[in-house]
């Protein structure tokens, strides 16, 4: 395929979305954008760590630390660069390249974190493996903590506001269309292997702990672009905010979807935001159902609402369906 | 020189709780290959069980040997019953489905009863739902809102912390010239031995333990063996319930502060010992929890307190690494 | 076909979520208020820690400010105006407190904010009060920070009580001048700004009297064992030793410093106040001191009125916060009166022009920070009880 042509289809859907996002962003009422943000911020996460417990069928329970990383990254570009001027270019033009910027410095500290927790655990399987990931979210916890130049556990606050609908509305579109091109290749071939069987991938020649760590990097970089947009949303950033209770809400919402389903995790993640609006009365229920929807979906139906299947599955052919092929990999 | 042999003692005292609830975890790993997350929070459950005893027989007025005792037993009794009842309904009908799976559930059962515990009192849920009803215009007929006012007061307990009364009067001895140990630590180490040789005699020296370490190397054959395997993981999960419920009293003697998360930190932490002594292995708890209580001190006392946290998952992470079957456990292979 | 009902019930129900309205979300701000017309309310907004490790900090500021409503209401309420009160429940935490600061200013539109009793939350309410400019008045916030960030000065926030680099200064002053001590070891919450910030501050001051600081240890909030840094403090042997952190933490600590055997009077600050420090630390913590923004047994009438008032509403005698509680909501309802439009710029400019107005706590002049100018009392823990023992001045 030319180079022209490959361009165009990676820019394609951001072209199209943005002008939709800004349409929504315009005619949204003050408090919908708060949720809509909510949704989007929630979509990202449960859509990163699919790639890691859906699609290479490792359990990590640690999310929220590459959140906390990405977050006070991007807290630290933002508050540094404050009242930058950059000659010819008007303020707001500044701050939202200083913004861009910030997310994706973001991305780039919580991928290396990702790289140095990935290394070490994913030799392990199971359920250490959880309790591996689970322990590296409370060292990168107690580390933040501890460190004067974040704010230890007051942590930094006075972001300056500049997450909204178009911001959040084009890291959706980044994570979803990264996760599906992943599903889609030879190198999402390797990680589905990996999960369906892990010693016979092995003994098929994948490197089974290279492409596990992969995952792990890519994963954690967009649990670090959702850290940044979520905090120049509250406007503050605190150690507190990324604990272990966080990193579960996220794989409730992967095993709601179903874990491996891209379409799953959208349409859980979306779900459970709108239902935690909905009952804001019952704010204290919350977890309480959260746990009980865990429980009851291990019992009944683990495979979650999803399963393995995506909606573009059902979709034609020329709007990405890939019915002819047989459904789902 | 006091000042070391001071943080031994302290170091001690912290690591018999956790070795205490170690032992719950490697015996339930042993038998199911389960990480029983919950476990932890079954300790929390324990601490507030003895909490409603102690508070309805009026300990803090008037303490005595025999109400502590019926503290005691009470706690460890609600424990046994959770124990049992976590078993049946969220574990066993997953037994036979990836291990994933149980592990998912293992951590709902324990946020249920982490975020279960900080609601709000039961009776005034009921006085919440009514409110709610009658700013819709509904009115609860009159003995439903008797029912309501019947409900307790003080379960759920909700978020604000409690302080747990002293079981027993608390005696304070300095030896050795200036180091402070009480009976409390000096009963807790004893208890935790105690139960360490107890439970090494029980699994290898009666029925039931042989019975539990076939199960743990062969669950299926053990069935066909004719060993009530469904019993068996049972009385191991009662066991270690029970275990946890003596370890959230002696802590709560001196400890006194308890809530509703107070069981996930101990729990993990426990987890860690159980990994580093071998999990598996009794002895392996009891030395691996005594070990990191004692580190955990050490860096508290000598180094930046605010790390303790941190301490024990970076023993987790160095044991995984270095030696993942722990000090007492055995090499195993995975086969295909 | 079956994947396709699901997306369809999926869709339905978020069409449902979308259209069902909120809620009335109560908090534990107790029955439902008569439904007068809104428009004729004024509304004022309350976040607090009702729940959760300093639920009395949030429980007792709540009281105040009901106390301040209902007798302002009595009177006729502001301009004609009853006054009503939501409060919600942070649980202790900045996110959450963030969360309530945006739905009471952009759902609920409060007139006023109040909060937060805690440094680390009245931070997180703070830039939203700003952009959204509510005023926002912080009962017992001591950190510079929450009404001045950086050399500027937040324009809707304020706060009716003494901030940290006196406070801190105050104890360094009681320490050496009042209980001639001069060693002195730390023991700070790490996890708090409040205590950071008391702690530096104390630090600097002792120091610069003349004393020495022997140790500096920290804890988090939550942790059950102080035995570690407790015993690492006694092996430097100070003669005090400054505890700056909330209630509950410091009863523990005093209970476990004493079982190590350690004799020394423990200091503290306003977080210590709270019936609970008795309850829960017995006689561990008699004979500490703290420092405190007034003393229940000051003989002065107005105190005592306040007193009285408090005890026939809520049947106990009110801690330092419920009566900085009052004191918020009374400025605030004395510049709404005074003001051309009881909230926005017009509310933010009458409380900055707050002069001698004769509180609970003191009389409170608003400064060019946006700070209240006032002494502090210290009080000894004696008996079960706090009792006045001397008043320090700025």
């Amino acid at each position: 395929m030319g180079t022209a042509r490959l361009l165009l289809r990676a820019v394609l859907p951001f072209l199209v979305a943005l002008p939709l996002l800004v349409l929504v962003q315009a005619v949204s009422p003050l408090d919908w954008a708060i949720v809509l943000v909510a949704m989007g911020v929630n979509v990202i996460l449960a859509v990163s760590l699919n790639v890691v417990n859906g699609f290479t069928g490792q359990f990590s329970i640690g999310h929220a630390a590459f959140m906390a990383v990405g977050a006070y990254t991007a807290a630290l570009v933002t508050t540094g660069f404050r009242g930058l001027e950059i000659g010819f270019l008007p303020a707001g033009v500044v701050e939202a390249l200083v913004f861009a910027a910030a997310l994706v410095a973001g991305m780039a500290t919580a991928s290396v974190a990702g790289l140095v927790v990935g290394i070490p655990s994913l030799r392990l399987r199971g359920d250490y493996l959880a309790i591996v990931t689970l322990g590296f979210g409370e060292i990168i916890r107690v580390v933040i903590e501890n460190t004067r130049v974040l704010g230890q556990a007051t942590g930094i606050s006075g972001l300056p506001p500049m997450t909204n609908i178009v911001w959040t509305g084009m890291g959706v579109v980044a994570t979803v269309l990264m996760a599906r091109r992943l599903l889609l290749s030879t190198q999402g071939r390797a990680l589905l292997a990996i999960r369906e069987d892990e010693v016979a991938a092995e003994a098929m020649g994948i490197d089974t702990v290279g492409w596990k760590v992969r995952a792990f990097v890519i994963s954690a970089a967009f649990a670090g672009l959702a850290g940044g947009l979520l905090v120049h949303k509250i406007l503050l950033v605190t150690p507190r905010m990324f604990t272990f209770v966080k990193s579960m809400e996220v794989v409730v919402m992967v095993v709601l979807g179903g874990m491996g389903s891209i379409t799953g995790s959208v349409v859980a993640a979306t779900v459970l935001t709108l239902a935690l609006e909905w009952l804001r009365g019952l704010e204290q229920y919350r977890m309480v159902i959260y746990s009980l929807l865990l429980i009851v979906l291990m019992l009944t139906r683990p495979s979650g609402l999803f399963g393995t299947k995506e909606v573009w599955d059902t979709l034609p052919r020329w709007l990405g369906g890939r019915r002819a092929e047989g459904g789902a990999p | 020189m006091t000042e070391f042999l001071q943080h031994v003692v302290n170091g001690l005292s912290l690591g018999t709780i956790y070795a205490l609830i170690a032992l719950g975890y490697t015996m339930v790993y042993g038998v199911l290959k389960l990480i029983n997350f919950a476990h932890g929070d079954v300790y929390m459950v324990g601490a507030f069980a003895g909490y409603y005893v102690a508070t309805a027989l009026d300990v803090e007025r008037s303490p005595s040997l025999a109400k502590a005792l019926v503290v005691f037993v009470g706690s460890m009794a609600v424990c046994g019953a959770l124990g049992f009842v976590v078993e049946r309904f969220a574990y066993r009908p997953l037994r036979n489905r990836p291990r994933l799976a149980s592990l998912i559930t293992a951590i709902g059962v324990s946020f249920l009863l982490e975020f279960g515990f900080q609601l709000p009192s039961l009776r005034s849920q009921a006085e919440s739902l009514e409110s709610a009803l009658f700013g819709f215009g509904l009115r609860l007929p009159d003995f439903l809102h008797r029912l309501a006012l019947a409900l307790p007061d003080s379960f759920p307990p909700g978020p604000t912390p409690r302080f747990f009364p002293e079981p027993f009067e608390r005696v304070d001895w300095t030896v050795l010239g200036g180091v402070h140990v009480s009976n409390y630590d000096v009963v807790s180490l004893g208890v935790a031995f105690a139960f360490m040789v107890g439970l090494q005699l029980i699994v290898y020296r009666t029925k039931f333990g042989t019975a539990m370490r076939a199960v743990s190397f062969d669950a299926r054959t053990a069935g066909l063996m004719g060993i009530p395997v469904g019993r068996v993981i049972s009385g191991t999960f009662v066991l270690g319930s029970v275990l946890a419920a003596v370890a959230a009293l002696l802590v709560a003697g001196s400890r006194p502060r308890i809530d509703p998360i107070m069981g996930l930190m101990p729990g993990l932490k426990a987890f860690v010992a159980a990994v580093f002594g071998g999990i598996g292995s009794v002895p392996g708890a009891m030395v691996g929890g005594l070990v990191l209580g004692f580190s955990e001190e050490m860096v508290a006392g000598y180094t930046v307190s605010s790390f303790r946290d941190g301490i024990a998952f970076a023993m987790l992470i160095l044991v995984l690494l270095i030696r993942p079957e722990g000090l007492f456990g055995r090499v195993t292979v995975e086969k295909v | 076909m079956r994947l396709a009902r699901v997306v369809a019930a999926m869709a339905a129900l978020a069409a449902v979520a979308c259209q069902t309205k909120k809620p009335e979300a109560e908090g534990q701000a107790g029955p439902a208020p008569a439904a007068a017309p809104s428009a004729e309310r004024i509304l004022v907004g309350h976040i607090g820690s009702m729940t959760g490790s300093e639920a009395t900090f949030g429980q007792s500021t709540d009281n105040g400010i009901k106390l301040a409503i209902e007798q302002w209401n009595a009177k006729g309420g502001v301009k004609g105006r009853q006054l009503a009160l939501k409060t919600y429940d942070d649980q202790g935490k900045p996110e959450e407190a963030a969360v309530a600061a945006t739905r009471l200013v952009v759902n609920d539109k409060v007139n006023v904010l109040l909060g937060e009793v805690a440094s680390s939350r009245s931070l997180a309410m703070a830039p939203i009060a700003d952009s959204n400019k509510v005023p926002m008045i912080t009962p017992s916030s001591t950190n510079p920070r929450v009404t001045k960030e950086k050399d500027q000065v937040r324009p809707f926030v304020f706060r009716v009580c003494f901030i940290d680099p006196f406070q801190g200064t105050v104890m360094a002053k009681f320490a050496r001048d009042d209980l001639k001590v001069t060693r002195v070891a730390i023991l700070r919450d790490v996890g708090n700004d409040y205590s950071m910030g008391l702690a530096d501050y104390f630090l600097a001051k002792f120091k610069e009297l003349g004393g020495t600081i022997v140790d500096d240890q920290s804890y988090k909030a939550g942790d059950q064992d102080f035995k570690a840094q407790l015993t690492a403090i006694k092996g430097k042997n100070p003669e005090a030793i400054y505890v700056p952190g909330y209630y509950t933490d410091v009863a523990l600590i005093a209970r476990q410093a004493r079982e190590l055997g350690m004799k020394q009077p423990l200091l503290g600050g306003d977080g210590w106040d709270s019936v609970k420090l008795y309850e829960i630390g017995g006689k561990a913590i008699e004979g500490s001191y703290y420092s405190n923004h007034y003393a229940s047994d000051d003989p002065s009438p107005r105190i005592q009125d306040f007193v009285k008032a408090y005890q026939a509403r809520f049947g106990s005698i009110p801690d330092g916060l419920a009566a900085m509680g009052y004191d918020a909501a009374m400025v605030a309802f004395d510049a709404m009166s005074r003001a051309s439009e009881p909230s926005g710029v017009p509310l933010r400019d009458a409380i900055a022009a707050t002069k001698d107005y004769a509180g609970v706590t003191g009389v409170i002049t608003i400064d060019s920070n946006h700070d209240a100018n006032k002494p502090a009392v210290v009080v000894e823990v004696k008996g079960g009880k706090s009792v006045y023992v001397t008043t320090i001045r700025p």
